[in-house]
């Protein structure tokens, strides 16, 4: 159970551009170069493969505490692992909702413990993600999980007070308020995107204008208290244009999609399969295609993936019925590969942009989303861009089986995935979990292992 | 035909099929004697997640004139919440011997997904599904209005259809299955459709349908239809802000006796009245208007058992037909012609 290997990776092209050496030692980059030696490294070919920055997701649902039949952080952070993350932001809709110290440090307890991919849980803003009055934020920010993402996720903090006042008190410890944008009382009881599709079905729906009323709002409350406030998986062409035009007042607002957004449509809900039932709902191609513009030109931040676990009783049912989400995390890399670098939209290079220097910088990861380069923590994805795989949702590492990519061919394979200069992942297999040499396999003494980055 | 879901899917030969089996069906339960021996043996289980006596009682009326097992099973209000789900119920009904599962839901699709999901292979008829579709309702509209348009045209409707005939829908069709199963097929037949409705009752996405929109229903009635079809109104539509009171949606979508006078005064004296029921009297619907001779809502209700009858008939005995006919050919049973298919008990 060595921790303290090194590795010399032969040939990769780093962030897609030229084959060149990367050579890990103690956890960090130490060289990138062309023939690099190294005596004792173990070796791997990386001829034909890509190397990037490990992803970083802002958006996972990991389900512990309280819905472990759903999902743990041990399924899914190997799960994250597989699919090329080496950090990912558990959302706070757990049971008991992760609204205090406690809980936001048993979850980053269980992820250092896991060791497949570093958990940072992101805090409720509210108590109870009632959208009554705020959770302890400060507690949860000088916690030893360092809270800095806070959000209702599942829940919009529709209260234009209370939003107001999240905004202003995440400034003292430089957190961000991430929303869900949707406006309540405009999606009682809503099943679907509004619009034709809807309409044939029968089903309730969800409109765009619920998502972008609150959007607009939040964006101009950002400005006023001078705030940094974040956008959960953005769905609407609507939505797009208003972040576009927040940019460009100097807005600090960051915004983000979920892969499955960047290629679903409503016409998938034809067949009342609810393993298509999401929220926010699939849109229309016209979304879709705004979507992925805004992806390209910047508008658009970050990849979030929205992994959301259910188990099968909760989609084998009615669609009025069922769970809404979809899992993520082993799918991701390809279908942006799918959608965004195979259509000619943007290169590996913003890829590495979008699915981790970014999603660090928002959610202040000190040594995550480093550039590939000397000196950088060794957080690394390789992948085979060139290789092909058939969806199969049970063969994956999370427990949910509702993936909507089901027995579609996607391109894209992550071969392995490095976490503190471990690899978590080889050959596309889960490896063994990182384990800090300073505090020894699930030995305790976390306070030892907390304060770096 | 294996299943019958909706009447999107239903093409023109299928229901004017059904229609013209209907016709068929329809003369035997005019006969002393109502039934026939074709589903003997098989086995339909009304599987009823929202009240619907009207509905159900139709639907196993239907099924005994076919001299089928009957079951019926009523999973009343929000079945999971109560603990059993759909799956396991419809696993259940089919373990017991359920050929055919009649079911109507309060969930949008949930016929479709009994259907396609693979947990049972029994043939499933959707008797109204959420806010999606109501077909046996359709076929059962479009066999009235085919007979009213026969009538017009003095022909026999058996083999034909509803071109040129021109049909106001009026009311809630946002929240109506009728009104979405009407339209495609009513479209499919021939028949020019308008939907009438204040703008709230409207679905997004309307603009697709093939069908004209008014928000005004004199203007609708003075583009002379031969037949106007009212929905029902929930009076509880009127909490959610979907219209200001009862008294303005009645004043102004409402088929009222001034609007009754008004047909006569445009001279249409073939045009008539529909209403899916059951009826709110005085709201969408005058008793004056509900009882006149232009009123088809009695026929309508039995002509259901007709539609209903040949639905059943043409999906249970349809490919599972040798299966039938061994049945019905054993020595004891009425002749195997009436007992395979009601041809020669035709009208007419």
């Amino acid at each position: 159970m060595s921790t303290t290997g090194s590795y010399l990776i032969k040939g990769a092209r780093v962030v897609g551009a030229d084959a060149a050496d990367l050579l890990v030692e103690n956890g960090r980059i130490t060289g990138v170069g062309s023939s690099l030696q190294a005596s004792g490294a173990t070796v791997l070919d990386a001829d034909g493969l890509i190397a990037l920055p490990g992803m970083v997701d802002l958006h996972t649902h990991l389900r512990e505490p309280g819905r472990e039949d759903a999902e743990t952080v041990e399924t899914g952070t190997r799960a994250a692992a597989l699919g090329g993350f080496t950090a990912v932001h558990a959302m706070a809709n757990s049971s008991p909702v992760a609204d205090t110290a406690g809980v936001v440090e048993q979850v980053f307890a269980l992820g250092q413990q896991a060791g497949w991919a570093e958990v940072r849980p992101v805090g409720a803003v509210t108590v109870g993600l009632a959208g009554e009055r705020l959770a302890e934020l400060g507690a949860m920010a000088d916690s030893r999980a360092r809270v800095r993402v806070f959000s209702d996720d599942g829940m919009c903090v529709s209260d234009p007070v209370l939003m107001r006042r999240a905004l202003e008190y995440v400034k003292a410890f430089d957190g961000v308020i991430a929303q869900h944008a949707q406006e309540p009382r405009l999606t009682e009881g809503a099943q679907m995107n509004e619009g034709a599709v809807s309409a044939v079905l029968g089903m309730a729906g969800w409109p765009a204008v619920a998502e972008e009323s609150i959007i607009a709002r939040d964006v101009l409350l950002a400005q006023h208290v001078d705030s940094r406030l974040h956008v959960c998986h953005v769905s609407t062409a609507g939505s797009v244009e208003i972040i576009r035009w927040a940019k460009h007042r100097g807005i600090k607002v960051t915004a983000e999609v979920t892969p499955h957004h960047l290629w679903l449509t409503d016409e998938l809900v034809r067949s009342y399969d609810p393993v298509f039932k999401v929220n926010p709902p699939l849109r229309t191609d016209e979304d879709v295609l705004a979507l992925r513009a805004g992806l390209a030109d910047g508008t658009i931040d970050v990849i979030g993936t929205d992994h959301a676990p259910h188990p099968s009783e909760a989609k084998e049912c009615e669609w009025a019925q069922a769970a809404m989400g979809m899992t993520g995390l082993e799918t991701a890399l390809s279908v942006v590969q799918h959608t965004m670098i195979e259509s000619g939209l943007i290169g590996w290079a913003d890829f590495a942009r979008i699915t981790s220097a970014m999603p660090a910088r928002i959610g202040r990861l000190a040594h995550q989303g480093q550039p590939l380069e000397a000196g950088s923590a060794a957080n690394i994805t390789l992948v085979d861009p060139a290789a092909r795989w058939t969806v199969d949702p049970a063969a994956m590492a999370t427990k949910g089986r509702n993936s909507p990519f089901a027995g579609r061919e996607l391109p894209g394979r992550v071969v392995a995935t490095f976490l503190n200069g471990h690899p978590t992942v080889l050959d596309g297999k889960l490896n063994t979990p990182f384990a800090d040499g300073s505090a020894g396999q699930a030995a305790g003494q976390p306070q030892a292992q907390s304060r770096e980055g | 035909m294996k299943h019958l879901l909706s009447t999107q899917d239903l093409s023109k030969a299928d229901a004017v099929r059904i229609l013209d089996t209907a016709e068929e069906m329809a003369a035997v339960s005019d006969r002393e004697v109502k039934k026939l021996p074709a589903l003997r043996g098989r086995t339909v289980v009304n599987l009823f997640f929202e009240d619907s006596t009207r509905t159900r009682i139709s639907f196993e009326a239907a099924a005994k004139r076919l001299s089928a097992d009957v079951i019926n099973f009523a999973a009343k209000g929000s079945s999971v919440s109560k603990g059993e789900s759909l799956k396991d119920t419809a696993q259940t009904l089919e373990a017991m011997g359920a050929d055919a599962v009649v079911i109507r839901h309060w969930a949008s699709g949930a016929p479709v997904r009994l259907a396609t999901s693979g947990w049972i292979d029994a043939a499933v008829v959707n008797a109204g599904d959420g806010t999606h579709e109501h077909p046996t309702q359709a076929l059962l509209d479009a066999f009235t209005l085919r007979r009213t348009w026969a009538r017009t045209n003095g022909t026999a409707s058996a083999g034909t259809d509803l071109s040129g005939m021109k049909i106001a829908i009026v009311g809630d069709i946002l929240h109506s299955r009728v009104a979405r199963s009407d339209l495609w097929l009513l479209r499919t037949l021939g028949a020019e459709v308008t939907m009438v409705a204040p703008p709230t009752l409207l679905p997004v996405g309307i603009d697709g349908w093939p069908c004209t929109i008014s928000y005004d229903l004199d203007e609708a009635l003075a583009k002379r239809p031969d037949a106007v079809m009212m929905l029902r109104v929930q009076a509880e539509r009127m909490n959610a802000a979907f219209f200001p009171s009862a008294r303005e949606y009645s004043r102004l979508w409402g088929f009222d006796d001034r609007r009754l006078a008004a047909l006569d005064d445009h001279g249409l004296s073939d045009t008539v009245i529909l209403h899916p029921g059951p009826m709110n009297r005085g709201l969408e619907i005058s008793s004056a208007a509900a009882d006149s001779p232009r009123s088809m809502v009695l026929q309508q209700v039995r002509n259901g058992v007709s539609v209903r009858m040949a639905a059943l008939y043409l999906l249970l005995s349809g490919e599972s037909r040798s299966t039938a006919r061994s049945q019905a050919d054993t020595p004891d049973t009425v002749p195997a012609a009436a007992g395979t298919a009601p041809t020669e008990e035709n009208a007419s």
